[in-house]
Order: C-alpha cells, then structure tokens, then sequence
C-alpha cells in the first residue's frame, strides 16, 4: 500500500517512501517500480524511482491525479520479496590522468591516496538508482572515512567513463557530462548502450557493484 | 539508399528531428524529448494530412536554409516565422505560415528567423526519415539518441525524405500564436523551504529568461528566491515543468530534455496547459507566474486540448 502520494504539477503523482536514504527503503521503491512496470498501464508515461521517492507521470488526457492515485495506492508488494538482481564487476584504472581529484581527496581527507584508493576498492556498492544522463548508476555506501563533499565549482566537463564520489554515494558518468563529483578513476566498460535495445544499461537499481583496478594499458584495451 | 533529400546549406542555430517523444524511459535516465511546442507541431503535420505523430524538423531562432535535390514536394511552415522560398530560377516567394506549399527541384527554403519566440516547425508530406529509438524519431543530443545519431543537423548533411509526393489541393488554417500574460504554476513539492519574502517575490515579480534556455531548461535571473531550509535535497525524480532553485537562487524550469532526477528545491510546477506558450518565450524576455490549483489546472488542460482540436479538425 502507498500511503503518502501527493501531486507534482498537474501530471505527476510524487510517492514519499520517507525521508531516510537506506537500502531498505530504497528496495521498497524498486519493488512498487518494478511492479507498476509489469502492470503497463497505458496512462502512465513514465516512472522514475530514486532513493526514496517513486515519480509516476500519467497522461492528463486520459487520467486526472485523484483517479490514477486510487488505483496507486491500493497496490501493494510482498515486502519478502526478493529481488532479480545481478553482481557486477567494473574495472577502473586509477592513474592519475584519470584520477583528477585524488589529491583533493587526500588533502580534504586527510588521507595517503594509496589509503582512498583500497578503501574505494574494498566494498560492494548497491544501486539505488540510475539517471540524471542516460545508464548513470548511483551507487552507495562508501566507507565513513573517504566521504566528501562535491566540488565548489563544478566541472563543466567530467570526461566519459569517470566514476565519482560524493557524501557516501559513487556513480559512472555515462556521458562527457558538466558535474561536480570527485573523479576518483575511470572506467573502460560502456555501461550505456543504445544499441542493446531491450536492455540498454548495465547497472540497474538493485544491484551490486564492486571495482577492480587495471592497468593503463588494460584499460587500452577493454576501452569500449 | 534513399535517393530523394534535401541538402542543408546552413545548418540553422539547433536544428533536429522532433515527433512526440519517448515514453517510459525515464527510469534509464532518458528524457521524453519530442517537439517543444506541441501544438504547432501537430498542426504542421495535420495541414499536409500526415500522420500527428510523423518525424518533423525543428528549428530555433534562425532556421536552416535547405535545398531539394529532386522532385516535387508539398510543405508547410509552422509557428510565427519569417522564411522565403528562392525558387530555381532565382525567383523569391515570401513564406506563409500555416499555409502548405510545393517545391521543386533545385528550389530552396530559407527559414530566417522565429519571430518574438523561439521555435518553428517544417513538415513535408509522408514526413522526414529518421531512426526509430524506443518509439520515437526525437533527437536527444545529450544521449546521443534518435535520427542523425541524436545530433543536430550541421552542413553539407543530407535531409532523407520518406516519400516524395505533392498534396493536390493547398491547405491553411488561420492561427494566431497569442502571447501570455502568466505562465501559471502549481505550488511545488519543497515550496515551504522558501521565505516568506520569496514566495511573495516568486508570484509578483517579473523574471528575465537568460540567454542560458535551451531544450533541456530555461534558467531566469532577476530576482533571487531564498530557501530557508535546505537548499540541496536528496536527488529525485523530475518532470517537464518543474522550477528549481539551485543555491544561487535563480529558478531553472524544467523542459523536455531535461536529466531525469535533480537535487534542488522544486519551488512550482509549470501546468500542462502552458508548457506551449513556455518554450516560446525567448532569452531576454519577462515572465511573470500565477499559481494555480491542481483543479483548475486540470481544467485549463481540458480547455487546451479542446482548442487544440478545434484547430486541428477545421483543417480538413
């Protein structure tokens, strides 16, 4: 059941799913999206879930907001449930030409890079969601000790392939894309990709995600 | 290959393909795209007895001039635009909007410039050929998605055309692009995180649109909107329409190329009924809001459409 839907403008319905950022919730949302989507139902235009909040757009010229949240809100999942959801190792190479901001990093931190770099590379991040570009996964929870603030100044440029931390949260620039996040390595593997039409991203909300590190010339190689 | 196009001797300032957009890829971090202004799209596609939802060239501020290699062909011009056709013996008509007209081989159409707006539309009969991506011929030049690999036409490309063919009988619907006085606006979801001050400031003042507006969002400057609680939040879902306010406290609306999910303030959402009149407006002009309650939204929506068919069935 979904308790707390509010309008977003005249074409959206907002769903809270409460203000906490964890897995749980998060899961919850994942759950009600997957489930909407299997539903099709032709007046929605288009679902978007986040950390703790599901958006569904619906065509105004054929459902208006308090019809379509009725048939929302009675909808319910198994909480049980368990989730499709997929391991995923991404190789990155962390050479400094790539790793624009670990000296940032180090200085703010106050912490030897090579330390950063083992602690970056010692979890398995889970993906809350994916969008702003095309395919981007964010991913989370970084360690305590390397979590940090974006950048004052965003980048007008953050190149293709970039993986980037921010606060406890990790993502991949899909695209060449303006951005703040700290740029900590990038990654060879194409995780958008237009041409897989029925499943165009390699990260979904749901799964899990760890970092290996290659060499330059590694990286070379696999770059797609 | 196809053998019927037109060659773009200039390319124009951001010249793509458009139809209606993509639905239900928002989830994947792509917009819904599609022509900014929706009416005169379908109106453009409706005069050469198209199908609505056929792919379409849009066009701001100054159009393409283009150049047919063959045949004969039937057009029309959409929006308020100056545009001339040079005919191949060096003649020049002076273009109509929302009138259809044939060209030949070797004639040439030159779209000058979009009037006090910012969008235009040219549409031929059968439609121009693009690539089909998830239901839609819309360019997304962020993804590089949709027909010319989800760029903007640039010189010396080539214009595919699905099928020549001229429409026996010329047709026009007179339709007058009026102005508006408020873009009107539901409260947004963060609304109470502005001072009180502001939000007097946010529905009685008038707004600049800065030169930074394009298909993904129109950023306005003059009055700086204070938020008092929080002026990040966590990233969440977006839609066309919605009004930001990053940290420096001017609001970016929101359109349809739009990232998918943002983390500032939602201070109003634009309502449906307006996104039309919206688009058109260009940098450097005033904008005012007036807010709304979603019924009475819901209910311009009603009257937007209604005209919108009126339009659409006088053109028979």
């Amino acid at each position: 059941m979904l308790k707390n839907i509010s309008n977003l403008g005249d074409a959206a319905l907002y769903c809270d799913f409460g203000s906490k950022i964890n897995k749980e919730i998060n899961l919850n949302v994942i759950k009600y999206f997957k489930k909407l989507q299997q539903k099709n139902l032709k007046e929605i235009t288009n679902i978007t879930p986040s950390y703790n909040k599901l958006i569904i757009s619906y065509d105004l010229s054929i459902i208006n907001f308090k019809s379509l949240k009725e048939k929302i809100e009675n909808i319910t999942i198994k909480e049980s449930e368990v989730l499709d959801s997929k391991i995923i190792k991404i190789p990155i190479c962390l050479d400094e030409e790539f790793s624009l901001d670990i000296n940032r990093l180090s200085e703010k931190l106050n912490m030897d890079k090579e330390k950063i770099i083992k602690s970056f590379l010692n979890k398995d991040y889970f993906c809350y969601m994916t969008g702003f570009i095309a395919g981007m996964p964010f991913l989370g929870d970084l360690e305590t000790s390397i979590r940090l603030q974006r950048l004052e100044t965003p980048r007008v440029k953050v190149p293709k392939g970039s993986v980037g931390i921010t606060e406890q949260f990790c993502n991949i620039y899909t695209f060449e894309s303006p951005g703040g996040w700290n740029i900590i390595g990038n990654t060879p593997t194409k995780i958008f990709d237009k041409l897989n039409e029925n499943n165009p991203i390699k990260i979904n909300p749901g799964d899990n995600v760890s970092f290996y590190k290659i060499s330059k010339n590694e990286y070379l190689k696999l770059n797609e | 290959m196809n053998k019927d196009f037109f060659e773009i001797l200039r390319p124009g300032i951001h010249t793509t393909i458009q139809d209606q957009g993509r639905l239900n890829k928002y989830h994947l971090g792509i917009p819904f795209s599609g022509s900014m202004d929706k009416r005169n799209y379908l109106i453009s596609n409706k005069l050469l007895g198209n199908k609505l939802n056929e792919a379409s060239l849009e066009f701001a501020y100054q159009g393409p001039l283009i150049k047919l290699n063959s045949g004969k062909l039937s057009g029309v011009i959409t929006g308020d635009v100056t545009f001339n056709i040079i005919r191949k013996n060096s003649k020049i008509n002076k273009g109509i909007c929302y009138q259809t007209f044939e060209i030949n081989d070797g004639d040439q159409i030159d779209i000058i410039s979009t009037n006090r707006s910012v969008y235009g539309y040219f549409s031929i009969k059968n439609g121009f050929k693009g690539e089909l991506i998830w239901g839609s011929y819309s360019v997304n030049t962020r993804a590089k998605i949709g027909s010319n690999n989800g760029e903007k036409f640039s010189k010396d490309q080539k214009l595919y055309i699905n099928k020549l063919e001229s429409i026996p009988n010329q047709k026009k619907v007179n339709y007058l692009n009026s102005k508006i006085e408020y873009i009107r606006v539901i409260k947004g979801t963060n609304y109470d995180y502005f001072s009180e001050k502001s939000k007097k400031i946010f529905f009685s003042k008038e707004f600049i649109v800065s030169k930074l507006a394009d298909r993904m969002g129109m950023r306005l400057e003059g009055n700086k909107i204070e938020n008092e609680v929080e002026t990040n939040i966590r990233s969440e879902g977006l839609i066309k329409g919605v009004i930001q306010v990053p940290p420096d406290g001017n609001p970016i609306i929101m359109l349809s190329d739009h990232g998918t999910i943002g983390g500032y303030p939602k201070i109003a959402v634009v309502i449906s009924a307006d996104y039309d009149k919206l688009v058109q407006i260009p940098p450097g002009s005033k904008i005012k809001f007036k807010s709304v309650e979603l019924i009475e939204a819901e209910n311009l929506y009603k009257l937007y459409r209604m005209e919108t068919e009126n339009i659409l069935n006088k053109i028979i």
